[in-house]
């Protein structure tokens, strides 16, 4: 296997410059030593990994692995216990979600995190709705209306109809939505947590070719996804969590899937045996 | 743990997919299906019958001095309901917010009669303690985590309490000389014309406003809201400060009409009506979906049902009862019609 270890401390690579734009050293985001436990359960335990300019990095990871802990800390949305987060080479702290988006960091929740009582162009604009009156920040419906209407025409999301209530949408078409609010506007970062779940083949597709074009232009992202299809198709590299740490770091174009599943299932053995050798020690 | 060969789910799923609909506009929904298809519809239908059954049937019910009667009635309850109606949105509801209407005008007499003050400065004071009141409703409520039906419920005990101790149980005679007092309360129509500028208010707030956009985002999806970027602790702060600070107001408006401030009402039939006003309009209690316009004619279904029975000369033992069978016949009727109409059109949509 060409895909190397990452050690301990310290996950930084050169950069690589595999995205369009990759052409300094500096990758766009960085996080190191990032850890955070709820309670009793820790759920990371000092996470390294950069992101390039350009690039389109995947996660990839057992259930509760951490992955969406992880992207909710680059977000703004937890606060993480310890470690740094640097954008752009600069050290950040993001207090909310909303100071992350200006720093240009938009996210596609695995929750969806939509209002189903709540029309789509409304949730199109969640959080960063049109205004006017100054203060009194009345809503700016009509414009709303039009840009959500002129939005999901240009990436080819058909909705029915755009006062239609999302409660009223499938799965799929749910998930265009949250992720066609996430790119509306330019963004440094993009953080796609499951962009594909509760997806037909179809709509899957139209994500994808979506995630690809905005690829293609350069767009530097974080996916996460349990498919390791889709994950070849759409990535760039591939980082894998495994109990709140990232446990390896490869290139897509330097492995397989077929290496990377017989990774994770010798992975997961240990795991096993390790187990029962603690079960066995615990009779003792 | 899941299994590790679960992991590669090579291809896309095997099946059929349904075949989404064409790109494109979708036709422009007909005015007809656009006025029933609103929330309000069916409670609005439900105020028009009743308003006919009692003017066809009573003689009484139709005149100028009823209407004043009337609408003097409805219009705390139209107020309070709004304030209800943006709360069960929110995902919450303010139990004390009729104590506020009846405890209010006290703070506002003490301020005027006994410090002296001046009408409009005794106001301004009472209502920003009445929106103190209802911060401190919203910070116990949310950054407690307690449900706000628990910590409503205290604090309208405790405002109670201030009441009766305050004003040692008695009752005061609040005299508003001037223009104040007609402003206020003592021309016929003020009353009704104060709660109607306040449900518009109320309206812009929760339906044209980016507040009422995050009030609706907090009750309907609380975390996914937050994750959007919405204040959520905040909005809701915000939304039992709204609904103390109108209840307040109105309350002093009312005291001023009739010049009477009892502290043996405490305020909670108002406070129940109010929000059987918001849920009969078709406010749901569960958050996320709430209508002012239906919270408004809500309280005017419970006005003409109120005066309509009286001018009948309804039983005073049956009066609660049918009222009750009323209102629950109301919030039925709206369910159900509003079930019907929701299946309806999904099944045109899909
Ligand atoms: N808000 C929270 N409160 C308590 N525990 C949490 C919270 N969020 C996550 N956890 C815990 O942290 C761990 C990591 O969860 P996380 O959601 O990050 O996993 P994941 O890798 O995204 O899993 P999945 O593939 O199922 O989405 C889990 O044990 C989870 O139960
Ligand atoms: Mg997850």
């Amino acid at each position: 296997m060409s895909a190397h270890e990452v050690p301990a401390e310290g996950a930084t690579q050169p950069g690589d410059g595999s995205g369009p734009s990759g052409n300094g050293t500096e990758p766009i985001l960085r996080v190191e030593g990032i850890s955070k436990r709820f309670g009793a359960v820790v759920a990371l335990r000092g996470v390294d990994l950069q992101l390039n300019a350009g690039e389109v990095l995947g996660l990839v990871g057992d259930n509760g692995a951490g992955k969406s802990t992880l992207v909710k800390i680059i977000c703004g949305f937890h606060q993480p216990d310890s470690g740094r987060i640097f954008l752009e080479g600069r050290q950040v702290h993001f207090r909310s979600v909303e100071d992350a988006r200006h720093h240009g960091i938009d996210t596609v929740y695995q929750d969806l995190a939509l209002v189903p009582q709540l029309p789509i162009y409304y949730n199109l604009f969640l959080g960063r709705e049109l205004t006017f009156g100054g203060p009194l920040r009345l809503l700016s419906q009509h414009r709303m209306r039009r840009l959500s209407e002129r939005y999901l025409d240009d990436i080819q999301v058909s909705i029915p109809d755009i006062n239609a209530e999302v409660e009223t949408l499938s799965g799929g078409q749910r998930q265009a939505v949250a992720v066609a609010r996430a790119t509306r506007s330019q963004v440094k970062v993009l953080l796609l947590d499951e962009p594909l779940a509760a997806m037909g083949a179809k709509e899957s597709s139209l994500i994808i070719d979506l995630i690809k074009g905005l690829a293609a232009r350069g767009q530097a992202m974080i996916v996460i996804d349990h498919n390791y299809t889709h994950m070849f198709e759409l990535c760039d590299r591939l980082n894998i969590i495994e109990q709140g740490v990232v446990s390896l770091d490869t290139k897509v174009a330097d492995t397989s899937i077929e290496e990377l599943t017989s990774y994770m299932v010798s992975q997961y053995r240990k795991q096993v045996t390790t187990g029962r050798e603690e079960l066995s020690e615990a009779g003792r | 743990m899941a299994e590790p060969a679960t992991l590669v789910t090579g291809g896309p799923p095997a099946g059929p997919e349904p075949v989404p609909p064409p790109a494109g506009r979708a036709p422009r929904r007909l005015p007809i299906r656009r006025i029933v298809e609103r929330r309000e519809a069916a409670i609005f239908v439900v105020a028009v019958g009743l308003f006919l059954y009692f003017a066809l049937s009573t003689t009484a019910f139709v005149g100028y001095n009823n209407f004043v009667t009337l609408t003097q009635f409805l219009a705390p309850i139209a107020v309070i309901g709004a304030g209800e109606a943006v709360l069960l949105t929110a995902g919450e509801v303010d139990l004390s917010a009729g104590t506020a209407f009846i405890f209010f005008p006290f703070v506002f007499y003490y301020l005027t009669t006994n410090e002296g003050l001046p009408v409009a400065a005794a106001i301004i004071i009472a209502l920003v303690t009445a929106a103190l009141f209802g911060m401190l409703n919203g910070m116990l409520t949310t950054l407690l985590e307690l449900p706000s039906f628990v910590t409503t419920l205290g604090s309208l005990f405790a405002l109670d309490g201030i009441m009766e101790i305050t004003s040692n149980g008695t009752q005061f005679n609040l005299v508003i000389p001037g223009a104040g007092g007609s402003i206020l309360g003592l021309y016929s129509w003020s009353e009704v014309l104060w709660a109607l500028g306040l449900v518009v208010v109320v309206y812009l707030i929760l339906h044209r406003s980016r507040f009422g956009i995050h009030v609706v985002a907090s009750g309907g999806n609380l975390v996914g809201a937050a994750e959007a970027g919405v204040k959520t602790t905040r909005v809701k702060i915000w939304a039992f400060v709204l609904c103390s600070t109108i209840s307040a107001l109105i309350g002093i408006v009312d005291a001023s009409r009739l010049s009477l401030l009892d502290p043996g009402n405490d305020g909670t039939t108002e406070m129940f009506y109010a929000i059987a006003a918001a849920v009969i309009g078709g406010t749901a209690l569960t958050g996320g979906r709430g209508t002012i316009v239906g919270a408004a004619i809500g309280s005017v279904v419970l006005g003409i049902l109120y005066d309509g029975m009286y001018i009948k000369g309804v039983n005073a033992y049956w009066f609660q009862f049918i009222l009750g069978a009323a209102i629950l016949a109301a919030m039925v009727l709206n369910v159900q019609l509003r079930r019907a109409a929701v299946r309806h059109w999904r099944s045109l949509r899909r």
